[in-house]
């Protein structure tokens, strides 16, 4: 039924970035190229990605082998539904964010614009890599990329507290990084082989005793801290020292979601659902997701900064999405892959909007932002709509990712999970709603320094750099409400779970 | 017939004693000839290795009688894939550090510029001698050759060096005792000193108290001279006061062909059918073990970026002996047997050479010893601190580089050999170095210079293309290598080995 095409596309849509870096460096010196290869390459990246639809929705697989690095490993790429998911998502993001960039970057002055842009290029390189890789072991490879790439970026203000950060960053990601390697190792160990394939590896039940598979997960699952897993957090909030775009799409799209990929990859394609449930490793995976989600809401509430709001606010979402594949059920997994893209737009959005608020005002903190949404009307608006789409509220997208997660619950008959859910979205909007009320409503009293006063009524909108992929992710969070199926996203991810059969 | 590559194992050797004179004598004429001639050999003997290698692929075994006397009563020179492959390593690694020191030796020891050359040949000579011989007295003389050399190009700079030099002396000394020693005493029980010879002599006597003596000497002796952890304190000061192309001589080369004397000993005198190797090797796993860790935490407490780079040897002498160790257990191919940690011999190679090339980079531009001073590096000399994050990137053992490829071969390895401790051993490992070479980067990139906004006009300062070169190739062999030995195609040179010493379960 499935047949495997071997092509090079995987191939050509990394070697985007990574050419575009070289590029990238050579004309550091003349901003304007620079930038012009960044977008050049993600429009182009963006388009390849967009070529291997066809195939895949039509059942088949796109594989492309470099070498095979021990027996039973191939070191290549493998193209499924899941995968191209997540490759659309990073892809497209780039282009807006590589457009917000330019905005940002110019707009404040920043230093080392060069490394910022080579760094980014890589960090993208990674994402796509995760998310086309055809086994453990190349996602190892990609995974490792992507956090090493991204350490400038974090720690790109080069001040004691982004040094900190970036530490922290690493200190954390590379720990975890052992574990996956000790996880990818030990799979090997007893299966033979790394390769993702729907539904399980084969004969990895049979030659790992349950104690050891259990053990394992464990190992999986600390290799998977992107996934910013409670306790396992708090790399994430103190990261919010990168500059704003960084934030976008590092820590609300390729990073985190690097993690969360990871770990559907591993229930889903791994270990498989059936072997899940039989050592009833959803349940504490499920618990794991279900603490995380109302306990980073309540941190959310708590947060002034508007980015940590933010960051607290992602930790939570990104816990939907291992809550869905934790409840081992059809609807329960579409729900969690359809939220990889929804909550990236969504969340993406909101970053956009914080980077906005802050070049064009300065202000980091809510409560000074009394009165926003009036100077900056075209960015709240957005921001509002991503808002609502991260509580569920129609018409944004956010509602049918967690129309999936709650039949998900309720095909695995547990209203107490529901009710997890439902609690978590009004925590959800409990921490956003101030937001909102304080830019459209609040007073900007503290709006009379210097000779601004006349301005206190006029609109000062964010470059156009930045304010078109506001606008556009804002759009296209609504439209995926709509129209699910923009870039086929839904058919994939129905491919996706079709094909993960046993459930 | 015989092939005129057969003739180049003793070439090897003869061309580079010779050149150690000659360079003398044209040193009183003209200093500045010295380097050349030094690099003209050194190429030389590089392109004999590769033929050697490609012959000892192809065609098998040379075994060269030298003066025509046959093998128990004359000295043989035996060359395998193990040898061949260590002589490429070495000459390759050396023709990098010779290139670099032509300008690094002028600025740092103008004086001694012709003695300089005349021990560094000396010392290749040293090299190439224990890695082609079949003799294992010889072998001694050899190991007493590099070892000389090495005392004094340590010394070259001076005032503390002269104290590190003396510590290397005398520790360098007791372990050239200790494998006298064993020598010798293998000599009383049998009467040959031929290794091949030895081997088919001993069998009969494994029970033997003296046989079992001259073993421990072996090990002790070898274990100095390689900086195995418990004794390696002559190696931090040795590796800080020797100029900077000898330090990467010294980690990257010298104490990986006493790794080397090590496995010829264990493996081609004793054979795997010595009672007393799996105790002696489950031990050296727990020593490597012990070794990879203390030297990591050392090195983290350093602010000396040559200590520190020198305390990181020490850990990955560990990582070498842990493979080494578990050799005997392995059998899943590729990575059965010595190929980790041959493997790894390669690996360490070019990264430590390439860190410790960096290292003097630093000291000659600007006399930058220590971490903290290394402030605003990134944007004066980026080309070197590219390829210091490189390699440093490669020791933490990121994807695709070779410490990578290293360190996924010896978890492997140990989870063959059923070991758990050692994958976990391996995985602290990475977060120590991780947080010794992050320091480095991290200032070099990251710390803002002090009053930075006054002088932004911090201009490119590179150092000279002669001395670049070696560092940029080194840096950039440690990702290619990286993605060939994940393709497996080097992986053939070391199934050879291990078949010839019957490791890994049999052939492959």
């Amino acid at each position: 039924m499935t047949e495997i095409v071997e092509s090079m596309i995987p191939l050509l849509a990394i070697l985007c970035p990574a050419i575009a870096s070289i590029f990238i460096v050579l004309s550091g010196k003349r901003p304007n190229i620079r930038e012009g290869w960044t977008m050049f390459a993600s429009i182009l990246q963006f388009l390849i990605v967009i070529s291997m639809i066809p195939v895949i929705i039509g059942g088949d697989v796109i594989k492309y082998t470099f070498f095979t690095a021990f027996p039973g490993v191939d070191f290549g790429f493998e193209v499924d539904a899941f995968g191209l998911i997540f490759a659309i998502t990073s892809s497209f993001l780039w282009i807006l964010v590589s457009s917000y960039s330019i905005g940002y970057m110019r707009s404040l002055h920043e230093h080392a614009q060069t490394r910022y842009y080579f760094c980014f290029a890589w960090a993208i390189f990674g994402a796509v890599g995760v998310a086309l890789s055809g086994n453990l072991l190349t996602m190892f490879v990609f995974y490792e990329i992507l956090t090493v790439s991204t350490y400038p970026l974090v720690a790109h203000d080069q001040t004691p507290e982004a040094l900190f950060a970036g530490r922290k960053y690493l200190a954390y990601l590379l720990s975890s990084g052992c574990f996956f390697l000790a996880a990818v190792v030990l799979t090997y160990h007893f299966a033979g082989t790394t390769d993702f394939v729907s539904g399980g590896i084969p004969n990895l039940a049979s030659e790992a005793s349950r104690g050891a598979l259990m053990v394992l997960f464990a190992i999986f699952l600390l290799g998977f801290m992107k996934a910013a897993w409670m306790p396992f957090h708090s790399w994430l909030p103190t990261a919010m020292a990168a500059p704003t775009p960084v934030s976008a799409l590092l820590h609300a799209v390729a990073v985190v979601k690097a993690g969360v990929f990871g770990v559907v990859r591993t229930v889903c394609y791994v270990y498989g659902i059936d072997l899940m449930s039989e050592l009833g490793l959803g349940i504490i995976l499920v618990s794991l997701a279900a603490f995380t989600m109302i306990v980073a809401s309540l941190f959310a509430i708590a947060q002034d900064n508007l980015k940590r709001r933010l960051a607290y606010s992602t930790i939570s979402q990104l816990s939907y999405i291992l809550f869905g594949v934790a409840l081992l059920n059809p609807m329960g997994v579409e729900g969690a892959m359809l939220h990889i893209p929804f909550h990236g737009f969504m969340k993406i959005t909101l970053f956009m909007c914080a980077g906005a608020i802050m070049v064009v005002t300065g202000k980091r903190n809510i409560s000074e932002m009394g009165g926003i949404g009036r100077t900056m009307p075209v960015t709240m608006v957005a921001f509002t709509i991503g808002a609502l789409g991260m509580s569920g509220i129609p018409p944004v997208c956010g509602l049918i990712s967690k129309w999936y997660l709650c039949i998900g619950t309720l095909d695995a008959h547990a209203l107490s999970l529901l009710a997890v859910l439902m609690i978590s979205s009004l925590l959800d909007i409990v921490y956003f709603f101030p937001i909102i009320f304080t830019a459209f409503f609040g007073n900007s009293e503290e709006w009379t320094d210097g000779g601004n006063k006349n301005e206190k009524t006029g609109i000062k909108e964010a470059p156009l750099f930045m304010l078109v992929p506001i606008a556009l992710t804002a759009t296209f969070s609504v439209i995926f409400c709509l129209f699910p199926n923009t870039f086929y996203i839904l058919e994939l991810a129905k491919l996706a779970v079709a094909s993960l059969g046993g459930v | 017939m015989i092939s005129v590559v057969e003739h180049f194992p003793v070439l090897v050797v003869v061309i580079s004693l010779l050149s150690a004179f000659t360079i003398l004598l044209v040193g009183k004429l003209n200093k500045n000839s010295c380097c050349f001639i030094s690099f003209a050999t050194i190429l030389v003997q590089l392109v004999m290795s590769i033929f050697i290698l490609n012959h000892v692929r192809t065609v098998g075994t040379i075994r060269y009688w030298l003066g025509g006397w046959s093998p128990p009563w004359g000295i043989e020179y035996v060359v395998d894939a193990l040898n061949a492959y260590i002589l490429v390593i070495l000459l390759f690694l050396a023709l990098l550090c010779v290139m670099y020191s032509k300008r690094n030796i002028e600025h740092e020891l103008p004086q001694k510029i012709v003695h300089y050359y005349v021990i560094y040949q000396l010392l290749i000579t040293g090299l190439c001698g224990i890695t082609v011989t079949g003799d294992i007295f010889n072998m001694y003389v050899f190991i007493e050759i590099t070892s000389l050399s090495s005392y004094a190009l340590i010394a070259s700079r001076g005032k503390i060096a002269l104290k590190a030099s003396f510590t290397y002396l005398v520790l360098g000394s007791i372990g050239a005792c200790f494998f006298l020693l064993g020598i010798g005493f293998l000599y009383s029980v049998t009467g040959s000193l031929n290794m091949h010879d030895l081997s088919l002599l001993l069998p009969p006597l494994y029970g033997n108290r003296v046989v079992q003596a001259a073993f421990v000497f072996f090990i002790v002796g070898l274990s100095i001279k390689m900086a195995l952890f418990p004794l390696h304190t002559w190696l931090p000061d040795a590796h800080s006061f020797a100029p900077a192309e000898i330090s990467a001589l010294l980690s990257g080369i010298i104490i990986e062909v006493s790794t080397y004397a090590f496995i010829r000993v264990c493996f081609s005198v004793f054979t795997l059918n010595f009672l007393a190797l799996p105790i002696i090797f489950d031990f050296l796993c727990w020593i490597a073990a012990l070794g990879i860790i203390v030297g990591s935490i050392l090195a983290i407490a350093q602010y000396n970026l040559k200590r520190m780079l020198a305390y990181s040897s020490v850990s990955q002498m560990g990582y070498i002996m842990l493979a080494v160790g578990l050799s005997l257990s392995t059998t899943t191919h590729p990575w059965c047997g010595l190929t980790p940690a041959l493997m790894h011999i390669l690996n360490h190679a070019l990264m430590k050479g390439c860190l410790f090339l960096v290292a003097g980079a630093f000291i000659y531009k600007a006399e930058l010893w220590n971490i903290t001073d290394f402030r605003g590096l990134g944007r004066k000399m980026p080309y070197t601190c590219a390829a210091f994050t490189l390699a440093a990137i490669s020791m933490i053992g990121v994807p695709p580089s070779v410490g990578f490829v290293s360190k996924v071969y010896i978890i492997f390895a140990s989870l063959d050999a059923g070991k758990f401790v050692f994958v976990a051993i391996m995985l602290l490992s990475t977060l120590l170095n991780l947080v010794y070479f992050w320091r480095v980067i991290e200032t070099m990139y990251m710390k803002r210079e002090e009053g930075e906004e006054s002088h932004s006009s911090s201009s490119k300062d590179e150092i000279p293309l002669s001395m670049l070169i070696p560092i940029l190739t080194l840096a950039s062999l440690c990702i290619i290598i990286g993605i060939l030995w994940l393709t497996e195609i080097p992986i053939p040179i070391l199934d050879q080995v291990n078949s010839l010493f019957g490791l890994g379960g049999g052939a492959p």
